[in-house]
């Protein structure tokens, strides 16, 4: 077996990495959130306001709740392009299968400013769609809830997270061994039957990973609402920002960001307990 | 069953056919799979399809249980045409070479699925879960996840959950290949003895020409997607109608050589044989052949002159390659008998020797 001197060789500099550019900010940010700010300037005494006005100023609930809410759009609209476009791909594609699956991946490898800034000359008011929708004499002056508001928000996300969403589940329904599909409709199960008895369960822990990436990064995602979505659809990522920045706030800065690590901790606990349950090798 | 006197085959063979394969031709792409099979199967028989790899008879299976569609012909069952209905509407049932478990499932909730998706009473489904699960020795079993099991106990598993159903047709595609010798062995007896009990006509399909033996009622060997014979397993090996099917369906030598003015002649082998003229093949079986006794020959036989350079022990018998010269080299299988050297006389009967088509 390997020697000791060797093992820890091995090992430091990754466990160097995780301590020196993960712990050590997450635990300067713990320490901050319990500090305050006098007259502009960051004093360390000890105390609990930060969280107490997290708790009792609506504001921050209610882009905490707005926050969740767009995440749960994003990771709901997600999941229902990419589930079908997975298992489309998956059992009954035969011949265009890479390329699909390419085309599929190709957005990943586009910035996603360029993709934001898509979106804004898609949605905007002098912007494609409003074109069309005008020379069609659809409408007669340009839409305005298309761009900045939480719709242009939940779209723009939505693109760029479906991706992370069908690969997963992808991955999931092509490690389902055909047999047992021929199986399920050899004792007699229609199509339908088959894809609620056997299929789902099987790709529950795709899904269950899509739906993750898809609720997570969207919750801590803040350029979309700052490219796209305006002041009715601000983040809980966007207050973040100003508190770090212009604001200069932070204490409370780190006490909002503590409590979305905690938010997504316990998430990714659940979701991994709910994984193992569903798999079955 | 009615009547005590016939074997399986006969009365299988006596009875209406349950499955009818008409004609039934798969291409896929360019390459010709199945070419024209034509088969019936009576209900209550054991019919193996026994053949080589690439043979097709995976794919007649599948054709049969509906995973693929014929390129041509007919598949009926029971009077109703089987083929453009899709899998899950036939009353056929497939145990699978890897058995297809579902591994999310325990052993009861797989045995229960067939009898679920179709709506069955609850209690119904208890009660024959349990019967099926006491059929194949699995009670101890009912809650364990299927990748808890052996290879034998999914096996069972696997038929139990095909059983429960009642099809009127059990297609078994190479059930025990997976599993080791002494397993197979005995998987094999209980397979027979399982068929016999419940009467359900069971489509077996093997490359094992020792299995097809043991477990069929009769044979139809598979070769390059065309039916070569179809007959009971006694009948198949007496009297092979090809080369091919002696060659594949235990060992035999192959004869090659002409007939004229009412003499076979094959190498140094001659023997009166009244049929026209021509070059003819004979297949004739190593146990057929033995040592010559003291004195004169029969009319009825056939007597050589060899020397042995080869043998091979097989416990109760022993395999000997003997060269009669020529190059001539016959294998002959003769009762143990310790260890044998130089020329020996050998001897067979002019009736074993069995004429064959190429």
């Amino acid at each position: 077996m390997y020697s000791r001197t060797y093992k820890s060789l091995v090992s430091a500099p990754p466990l160097l990495w995780i301590a020196f550019f993960l712990l050590l900010p997450y635990a300067l940010m713990f320490a901050h959130s319990f500090w305050l700010v006098q007259d502009g300037v960051l004093v360390h005494h000890w105390n609990l306001d930060n969280y107490k006005k997290l708790m009792s100023n609506p504001v921050y609930l209610g882009v905490l709740f707005r926050t969740v809410r767009i995440a749960a759009s994003v990771m709901f609209c997600s999941l229902l392009l990419g589930y079908p476009l997975a298992y489309y791909l998956s059992f009954h594609v035969r011949a265009r299968k890479e390329l699909l699956y390419q085309l599929v991946i190709v957005p990943l490898w586009v910035s996603y400013l360029v993709r934001g800034y898509a979106w804004k000359t898609i949605l905007g008011s002098d912007g494609v769609l409003n074109g069309v929708l005008q020379y069609l004499h659809i409408t007669h002056e340009p839409v305005s809830f298309l761009l900045y508001s939480p719709f242009a928000v939940v779209l723009t996300l939505t693109h760029i997270y479906t991706p992370f969403v069908f690969l997963p589940i992808y991955a999931s329904l092509e490690h389902i061994p055909r047999p047992l599909v021929e199986a399920s409709q050899d004792l007699g199960a229609g199509p339908r039957s088959t894809f609620v008895r056997v299929i789902l369960p099987l790709s529950m822990p795709g899904l269950l990973a899509g739906a993750t990436f898809a609720f997570v990064l969207s919750l801590g995602d803040f350029l979309a609402p700052l490219l796209v979505g305006g002041s009715s659809s601000t983040m809980i990522a966007n207050v973040v920002q100003s508190l770090f920045g212009a604001a200069y706030d932070w204490p409370l800065g780190s006490a909002i960001s503590i409590c979305i690590l905690i938010l997504i901790i316990g998430l990714l606990f659940l979701t991994e307990r709910l994984e193992k349950r569903w798999s079955f090798k | 069953m009615s009547s005590a006197a016939t074997t399986p085959g006969v009365a299988a063979a006596a009875e209406a056919a349950l499955l009818e394969i008409r004609e039934v031709a798969k291409r896929f792409g360019t390459r010709d799979v199945l070419t024209s099979i034509t088969l019936n199967i009576a209900a209550g028989e054991f019919l193996t399809l026994l053949g080589e790899s690439g043979s097709g008879k995976t794919t007649l299976l599948r054709l049969i249980a509906g995973f693929e569609a014929p390129t041509a012909g007919e598949i009926w069952m029971g009077g109703e045409r089987l083929d453009p209905q899709p899998p899950y509407q036939r009353r056929v049932n497939t145990v699978f070479q890897n058995y297809a478990l579902f591994p999310h499932l325990n052993v009861r909730e797989n045995i229960a699925y067939g009898l679920k998706v179709k709506g069955t009473a609850n209690v119904e489904v208890v009660d024959r879960v349990s019967q099926a699960l006491a059929m194949v020795k699995m009670t101890g079993f009912a809650a364990a996840r299927p990748s808890r099991l052996s290879g034998g106990q999914q096996q069972r598993v696997a038929l139990a959950r095909a059983l429960v159903n009642r099809p009127q047709l059990l297609l078994l595609d190479e059930p025990l290949s997976a599993l080791d010798a002494n397993l197979r062995k005995q998987m094999q007896s209980e397979l027979k003895a399982l068929q016999r009990e419940i009467g359900i006509t069971f489509l077996f399909v093997t490359h094992d020409q020792e299995e097809a033996m043991a477990l069929s009622d009769r044979i139809a060997l598979l070769r390059d997607g065309a039916l070569e014979q179809v007959a009971s397993p006694r009948e198949i090996y007496a009297h092979p109608a090809t080369a091919y099917t002696a060659q594949f369906i235990g060992q035999t030598n192959v004869l090659r050589g002409e007939i004229r003015n009412g003499i076979a002649t094959c190498g140094i082998l001659r023997w009166p044989l009244e049929e026209a003229d021509g070059p003819a093949l004979f297949s004739l079986r190593p146990e057929c052949i033995r040592f010559s006794p003291e004195g004169p020959r029969r009319n009825t036989e056939v007597k050589f002159r060899g020397a042995i350079h080869q043998q091979l022990y097989a416990g109760a018998s022993e395999l000997l390659e003997v060269d009669c010269g020529a190059g001539q080299v016959l294998r002959v299988r003769v009762p143990a008998c310790g260890s044998l050297t130089g020329k020996h006389d050998f001897v067979f009967s002019i009736a074993d020797a069995i004429r064959v088509h190429e």
